[in-house]
């Protein structure tokens, strides 16, 4: 083999692991986007004899964000929640995700409120129905009930920046 | 003796019941090991459900039982999963127009050694084929 093939196929081969240093291994793609939300009545974490269902949004363009008290990153992210639900181009619903009721609503006393209404997912669930591995997970849905994109993992202020508000303004444009 | 017949009778009736039981559920259990051990926990990616201790692995372990219980075959379950979280989930990915490459690739991969080795092998022979005439007979000379 000539020198010139050697070095071919070592660039290429650093080439092709360059481009995997840059992908993040725990973005996994989801099957869900571009699919039905999937269906839920969950009782209300502030108010548990009260129900609320994915089908109470129709019509509206929403961000439904899986959360817990126990989940570190979930604290890191509300910030971010926090602001973006101030701003409110869409209404930002809770979903708390296998959390204990008292420790919940302790979390939000604490760090304030960010959200419009939480649903309580005690068992998980309907955690697992919407393909959730790491909370806090985003989720932006559309006037149809359609899932449009998600966020696995804290969502950082660019991700709002440049994902979620051009998406919601888009879909909100978009009848 | 005739009570004693029929409770000797029951105890045989309830013990066979027992061991039948025990098998449907050895065979269910048998089958969600299998399915745990092909399925990726998300939360820690190199482990399987079965492997993995994270309580979303639990969730699904006790799901994967409990629609197997109900009657599903095994491609429901992984049909299941596939919904929810993707291809990424089976540790024996699909063969579809995207993962072509990842079952291809160790094919193309040999085949490339493959062709190289033959190359070089061709070339040697058809190098030491093409001796000069006046170094043939000089090698000639030396081996006499």
């Amino acid at each position: 083999m000539s020198r010139g093939w050697i070095v071919g196929v070592f660039v290429a081969l650093v080439g092709v692991l360059a481009v995997g240093l840059t992908l993040n291994p725990r973005e996994v793609p989801s099957p869900l986007i571009g699919k039905p939300a999937p269906a839920f009545e969950l009782p209300l974490l502030e108010a548990p004899a009260k129900r609320f269902s994915e089908k109470d949004m129709i019509g509206q363009v929403w961000v439904l964000n899986v959360w817990a008290s126990w989940c570190p990153p979930c604290l890191q992210e509300h910030p971010v929640v926090t602001a973006l639900a101030k701003d409110d181009p869409a209404p930002v619903i809770g979903l708390n995700y296998k959390d204990e009721s008292a420790n919940a609503l302790a979390w939000l006393k604490r760090h304030g409120n960010p959200y419009r209404l939480v649903a309580q997912d005690l068992d998980g669930r309907i955690g697992i129905d919407y393909g959730v591995y790491g909370v806090p997970e985003t989720y932006v849905i559309d006037r149809q009930g359609v899932i449009r994109y998600k966020h696995i993992g804290p969502m950082t202020p660019e991700v709002v920046r440049e994902r979620i508000r051009p998406l919601v303004k888009e879909l909100r444009g978009a009848g | 003796m005739r009570a004693r017949l029929a409770a000797l009778v029951l105890a045989v009736a309830l013990a066979g019941a027992a061991a039948a039981a025990e098998v449907g559920q050895s065979a269910l259990d048998k089958r969600a090991a299998l399915l745990e051990q092909e399925l990726r926990c998300l939360v820690c990616q190199n482990q399987t459900i079965a492997d993995s201790n994270a309580s979303l692995a639990q969730d699904l372990r006790r799901e994967i039982r409990e629609q197997l219980a109900k009657g599903a075959s095994d491609q429901d379950v992984k049909d299941y999963m596939v919904a929810r979280y993707g291809d990424f989930v089976l540790y024996r990915p699909p063969l579809r127009a995207r993962t072509v490459l990842l079952w291809a690739g160790p094919f193309l991969l040999l085949a490339l050694g493959a062709f190289f080795a033959w190359r070089r092998v061709t070339r040697r022979r058809a190098a030491e084929a093409e001796l000069p005439a006046d170094e043939r007979a000089r090698a000639a000379k030396l081996l006499e």
